[in-house]
């Protein structure tokens, strides 16, 4: 464990309901004409936030009583497309901590546990019951605990799912690899010897 | 979990070790870099003081935020030039070589690979975008990747990562005619659904990937994202070992009898072990074009779009969802749907094969009066081979504009884009929401000749009728 370890997070929470969100809803491209992730809490959902001219949109983001939520919750195969980080940065950066859904996508669900965001799923049942706590009161308080793998709210508890390995370097620490991974150089270098392509085929 | 796949080998291969998490630590062979999802990456590596870890194994290219009409300099949106400038930056800085427009190599990222001979069996690949699973045709593991992810490939040469289930999908027969990779991979995506492939990497097989050429195994591992799954591959074979010969990178002479010994030990052993097998028939597959907001919101281009009754519960709630967005009628045919934009490119269809069959289509022929068509082709290599074939000239003679290579109009991050709610036949791979410039904007996923021919008619046309 460090500081950066994660185990219990609380909050109150959004619900953002469809299935197969891609990540160009969640952040569209032009945004990523910037080179630093700074503004992109700024852009989550944005077109369908705004209208072209500017106004509001009806959007869950929108609205004032959301705007310290911190647990989205979501449907089938959120985060689909795209790899862009800067979908969950967009996330993350207005505010969001954890993600729960009734599925992942792949790539997504890698970048979210990169930057210490949990992502995580319930059964489809599970997910719509915590959407309709969340959405008929705003100010509901969920609390995520990724020592016994439970969310609860409204004096409920719920199972969720989280691959072993993501749930642990999030509880360790460790989900910002880049020093773990650094620490192991020399063990990389030395598989890099010995695959064909890296020795001139020397190694069959 | 799959056995003795080529999966399990090449992932063995590289697998550096167990974490303490029990995730894995998996060596990247080979690192494609672009302008969009790096320069995070870099500017960590600049603050931490880290160095590129294998700078031989990395290679970058400019391809998303290109415009394809002028590359005169400084770009006119300013926001492209800064990115541009930054790649420039930082490949200078960390040693990485750039294949950008003066090199004369310059395309999309995921072309460039295979057309230098970068991307080989039994490689790992990675790269900040999605589409990298089209490096699968290779027989490689080919993982789209955030930009944390980039930062850590960029300064350790590796990846934290769980290993994959494999699902062996088998398409078995013989295309009919005018029925091209791209239709069969939407099939695919049709049949299994776009959360089809999650947790799963996908092998494709059977007699219509034997027979494929490489450009078509790589439109359709590209698109194995579509059907969410991370990664799709194809078995390396003497179709393989043919294209990749002789390319800039490939093994000189003197390594090629041994690389092509080691590439042999690589596929999937007749003894292979699948967490899931599906087989498909060829005869099954017709061309196809999408309606609606996901991938797999498609039918066969003789079919009507589905009738709302004939769906319940989420399915339905997603083609409302569909049919609000692309402002279609349920149950209409599908060569009615309109088209008043025709793009022609992107990593899935913007090599010179698809060049070609959209050109044949359109040789003599002039596009619709209300339709406005682009090409881009996906590389300078290609765009200067189809210039050698004429197709240059037909294209322009129909009444598209001959575009300078680049991603464009597949996400429309240039100004390459859509206007207002405005419907295109496009080559392109995805067709969600916004995808192409415009909120809303509408897009109907298709093969490039199938494009060509909506682009003539102004509206969705089957190719059976007219390549007949
Ligand atoms: S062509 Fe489209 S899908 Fe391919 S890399 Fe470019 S933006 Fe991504």
């Amino acid at each position: 464990m460090n500081d950066k370890s994660i185990t219990t997070l609380k909050g109150t929470g959004v619900s953002v309901p469809g299935n197969d969100i891609d990540t160009d809803r969640i952040i569209p491209a032009r945004f990523l004409k910037e080179i630093t992730f700074a503004r992109m809490g700024e852009y989550p959902f944005f077109d369908e936030r705004f209208t072209q001219e500017g106004g509001k949109k009806d959007h869950p983001f929108n609205a004032p009583e959301r705007q310290n939520a911190s647990f989205l919750i979501a449907n089938d195969n959120f985060g689909c497309g795209s790899s862009r980080e800067h979908a969950p940065q967009a996330l993350f950066r207005w505010g969001i901590k954890v993600v729960l859904a009734e599925s992942l996508a792949e790539i997504f669900a890698g970048n979210c546990a990169m930057i210490g965001l949990a992502a995580v799923t319930l059964s489809p049942g599970d997910i719509h019951e915590i959407q309709k706590a969340v959405d008929d009161d705003s100010s509901l308080e969920l609390t995520l605990d990724l020592k016994t793998k439970k969310v609860s709210c409204g004096g409920r508890e719920y199972g969720i799912e989280i691959p072993e390995s993501r749930r642990k370097a999030l509880v360790e620490g460790t989900w910002d690899s880049t020093a773990l991974l650094l620490s192991r150089l020399d063990k990389a270098r030395a598989t890099a010897e010995a695959l064909p392509y890296m020795n001139q085929f020397n190694s069959l | 979990m799959a056995e003795n796949t080529l999966y399990n080998k090449v992932w063995n291969a590289h697998n550096v070790g167990t974490l303490p998490t029990g995730q894995n630590q998996i060596l990247i062979g080979l690192h494609l870099v672009h302008e969009v999802t790096s320069p995070q990456a870099f500017d960590a590596l600049r603050e931490t003081g880290l160095k590129v870890a294998f700078p031989d194994r990395t290679f970058a290219t400019c391809d998303h935020i290109i415009p394809t009409a002028s590359l005169e300099r400084p770009f006119a949106d300013s926001q492209a030039e800064q990115m541009m400038e930054a790649l420039e930056k930082n490949t200078e800085d960390f040693g990485v070589p750039l294949y950008d427009p003066p090199t004369g190599k310059q395309g999309i990222v995921h072309m460039v690979g295979p057309e230098l001979g970068l991307t080989q069996p039994g490689m790992t690949v990675a790269c900040g975008d999605s589409h990298t699973s089209t490096h699968g045709a290779f027989g490689t593991l080919a993982f789209g990747i955030g930009t944390s992810q980039v930062r850590d490939v960029l300064a350790t040469g590796c990846l934290t990562m769980d290993e994959l289930k494999v699902r062996r999908i088998e398409v078995n027969g013989t295309l009919a005619d005018e029925v091209t990779p791209k239709d069969v991979i939407l099939y695919i995506i049709n049949r299994l659904g776009v959360r089809g492939g999650l947790g799963y990497a996908y092998e494709y097989a059977g007699e219509v990937f034997d027979e494929m050429t490489m450009e078509g195994r790589m439109t359709v591992c590209n698109m194995s994202i579509e059907g969410g799954a991370r990664i799709g591959y194809v078995n390396p074979d003497e179709t393989t070992y043919e294209y990749i010969k002789g390319r800039e990178y490939a093994p000189p002479e003197d390594e090629w009898e041994k690389a092509l010994a080691w590439w042999k030990t690589l596929p999937s052993g007749e003894d292979a072990v699948y967490d899931d097998v599906v087989v498909f028939n060829a005869a099954d597959i017709s061309p196809m074009v999408t309606w609606g907001i996901t991938p797999a919101q498609s039918v066969a281009v003789d079919e009507n779009l589905p009738r709302l009754d004939e769906a319940e519960g989420d399915l339905k709630k997603s083609y409302e969802e569909a049919y609000a967005h692309m402002k279609l009628t349920p149950g209409q045919k599908a060569v009615d749907l309109p088209v008043q934009v025709a793009f022609i490119g992107s990593c899935t269809n913007g090599r010179i094969s698809d060049l070609r069959a959209a050109a044949r289509v359109l040789k003599g022929k002039k596009i619709h009066p209300s339709v406005r068509g682009i090409v881009v082709p996906g590389s300078i290599p290609v765009r200067i081979q189809a210039m050698k074939e004429g197709l240059d000239r037909i294209f322009e003679d129909a009444g598209f504009e001959w575009r300078q290579a680049g991603c464009s109009m597949c996400l429309a991050m240039n100004p390459d884009k859509l206007q207002g709610d405005e419907i295109s036949a496009s080559s392109s791979n995805r067709n969600f929401i916004g995808r192409q410039g415009s909120p809303t904007g509408r897009t109907l996923l298709m093969s490039p000749a199938m494009v060509a021919a909506a682009a003539i008619a102004g509206h969705v046309q089957d190719i059976r009728e007219i390549n007949s």
